[in-house]
């Protein structure tokens, strides 16, 4: 049956992990970068994602469609976004003290009408096997891609080359720089961080329905762990690029995996030690990145953490 | 709630309980007639397939019965937190009974609590009561361990890489004794069985514990099962790599019919009626209680498809041993993984051993450490 590989598991069960375990991280940061780019920060994700968990879940359960489950994960992720962002629109509202409230409201709204959805199996979404070459199990099982992978991988390359050479992105950055500036080039700021938000949100939803309709692939009030808030954190570690945001993830979703493949292979002594690796790793990056000189690269001139 | 301390709500209760003597004295909680209220705090939610739902169901027994009221709070965590749910329900709901069921709910948290309310009883789950702590205060627990030999037995059976897998939670006694209890039943087919350990060192981490099911199954692992809070995550991964599962806590048979074996499972609704009825007659639940199969703590779910007609003999031949009681699942000559004598030839640990409650080891053929 399954073939035995010896130490040649890590980097297969690395490169799994990375694959099975990052589309969460990726859609939240993604979206993260998006609403930072505008000039804001939305800390809710954390309860955008839960709730995007519960809301993909039930609608699946419902209709029997994982894909209208997607779907309503993502509006309603959208909703969230866009009461973060009508909030902050007012005069002397702070965007972190409003994320952290909706953060917590929709991890409560999602426990409060998940809970008839705890015990029922929902449809999960298909993957697709890009294992077929390999006659091992292991390798196989690693290669299974969802298609959600697929469309977040797709989705970073098009919201770097959006950012980059399209006249959305032109505006995004401006409102993201300088809100004088893009007043003074008659953009609407408000109007415009409002819509980033919004979509930043159902890019957080999706990695909830994610969450639940294929790894772990079930909901429950545990069902996250704090993924939303490391997607947070990653933005900055990935300087507010898209396809850094990606690189990112794959690495976190890696180092993820190595706690429990350590354990498998024999190297069971200080578990708790390897499973703070994507921690340990976020700190040494930033580390090594940082600079008493000069202002972090990358960063959207409007932010408030930044400026 | 955080902003009302203890020591406000006492103040808080006491002044309104005051109020209400005065004004309507029918009222009053010693009236003979009231109702039994017994409270139930559950660490994560009552609907997890697991072990919370496990005592959900127990719950749900009492509250069918006559002239009890069941108050019950899910998501407590085993923190600051439960000592302000047992007392919300002790002052704001007048609750006499209560049953804080996780592990870590004990010390400190029951043993604070309970001196400062001799009237009330404090039924704890899996907690070790000995002389000197509160005499209000009672633990009780299954011997569990026999359940996940029973499904090592029927895990040796249907292994053919001869290695099995255990996702475990942290490393307590509790978690310790079924592991190798598991391997030692699966060594009763096959002594050169072995089993594989992965700790996710949380008791419910959807993500960990699904990673932990994919590593196993890469190691070659055929056969898994698990100590963690709520098993749907374990049963439904393992079985999508075409693994065979074990359940525990609770009847995980309908996440995969075709690939589960049998499972261990709490019987609650038995012994919490019993407990509430000796506290309804005005008698006195012993300090500490602990059942097996035999007592009805503790049952096996029924046999699956893929268990083979020899399984089943050993199985059942078996079980009907421990139901005989003083079953020994820990005897020797055994020793653990790091070499140490465990126990001698013709040594043995009976299932209620005292000493099994303080295992700190992981015997011979499990693959994995305790730190």
């Amino acid at each position: 049956m399954e073939t035995d590989l010896g130490y040649w598991i890590i980097p297969l069960a690395i490169i799994g992990g990375a694959i099975r375990v990052s589309t969460p991280f990726l859609f939240v940061s993604l979206g993260e970068a998006l609403t930072e780019r505008s000039g804001r920060i939305n800390l809710g994700l954390e309860g955008t994602l839960v709730f995007g968990a519960m809301s993909g879940y039930a609608l699946a359960y419902l209709t029997g469609s994982p894909w209208l489950g997607v779907l309503a994960a993502a509006l309603c992720g959208a909703l969230f976004g866009l009461v973060h962002g009508v909030i902050c629109s007012l005069p002397k509202v702070n965007d972190i003290a409003v994320g952290i409230a909706m953060m917590i409201l929709g991890m409560g709204l999602a426990f409060y009408f998940g809970k008839p959805f705890v015990q029922p199996v929902a449809p999960d979404l298909p993957a697709i096997g890009f294992g077929w070459w390999s006659e091992i199990p292991q390798v196989r099982a690693a290669l299974e891609v969802n298609v959600l992978f697929l469309i977040g991988a797709a989705l970073a390359v098009l919201l770097w080359w959006m950012l980059r050479a399209t006249r959305v992105g032109l505006t995004l950055r401006v409102v993201g720089d300088s809100t004088d500036a893009a007043r003074a080039m008659g953009l609407r700021p408000a109007v415009i961080r409002t819509c980033a938000t919004a979509v930043g949100g159902a890019f957080a939803g999706v990695g909830g329905a994610y969450l639940s309709l294929y790894y772990p692939g079930s909901w429950n009030e545990g069902i996250s762990s704090g993924q939303g808030l490391m997607a947070v954190a990653l933005v900055i570690f990935a300087r507010w690029n898209p396809l850094a945001c990606f690189g990112a993830a794959l690495l976190f979703g890696g180092a993820g995996a190595l706690g429990p493949v350590l354990q498998s292979v024999g190297v069971s002594e200080g578990y708790y030690l390897f499973f703070a690796a994507p921690y340990v790793l976020t700190l040494g990056v930033l580390i090594a990145t940082s600079s008493p000189t000069r202002a972090m690269t990358g960063a959207p001139g409007e932010l408030s953490i930044t400026k | 709630m955080s902003f009302l301390s203890p020591t406000r709500r006492g103040f808080l209760k006491g002044t309104a309980s005051l109020a209400g003597a005065t004004a309507l004295p029918n009222l009053s909680y010693a009236d003979s007639h009231s109702p039994l209220t017994v409270g139930f705090i559950y660490v994560g939610p009552k609907d997890d397939f697991g072990y919370n739902q496990a005592h959900a169901e127990g719950a749900a027994a009492v509250k069918a019965m006559e002239g009890v009221v069941v108050v019950e709070e899910e998501n407590v965590a085993e923190t600051i937190d439960v000592q302000k749910s047992m007392e919300s329900m002790i002052n704001f709901d007048e609750a006499k009974l209560l049953f804080p069921t996780s592990f870590g709910y004990f010390d400190p948290h029951v043993l604070e609590v309970a001196p400062n309310h001799p009237d009330v009883r404090f039924q704890h789950a899996a907690g070790l009561w000995t002389e000197g702590m509160p005499t209000n205060v009672g633990s009780y627990f299954g011997y569990i361990g026999m359940g996940q030999y029973l499904n090592g037995i029927t895990a040796g059976h249907a292994t053919t890489t001869k290695k099995i897998g255990f996702v475990a939670a942290k490393p307590i006694p509790q978690v310790l004794l079924n592991i190798n209890s598991f391997l030692l039943g699966a060594r009763q087919v096959d002594p050169e069985i072995t089993c594989q350990v992965i700790f996710t060192g949380e008791w419910s981490m959807a993500v960990k514990e699904a990673e932990a099911t994919n590593a196993l199954a890469d190691a070659g692992c055929d056969v898994i099962t698990c100590h963690v809070d709520g098993p749907k995550v374990v049963m439904e991964t393992a079985a999508g790599r075409d693994c065979f599962v074990c359940g525990y806590h609770a009847n995980q048979a309908p996440l995969a019919p075709e690939k589960y074996l049998t499972g261990a499972e709490w019987n609650w609704a038995g012994v919490y009626t019993d407990m509430v009825q000796t506290v309804l007659d005005g008698g006195t639940i012993d300090n500490f209680v602990r059942g097996g199969l035999a007592d009805g703590f503790i049952k096996m779910s029924p046999l699956g498809p893929a268990v083979s007609d020899a399984a089943r003999a050993q199985f059942e031949a078996t079980k009907a041993e421990i139901m005989a009681g003083g079953f020994s699942a820990i005897k020797g000559p055994l020793k653990d993984n790091a070499g140490n004598v465990i126990a001698a030839e013709g040594e043995g640990f009976a299932e209620d051993d005292i000493a099994l409650e303080s295992m700190d080891y992981l015997v011979e053929g499990v693959i994995g450490s305790t730190s």
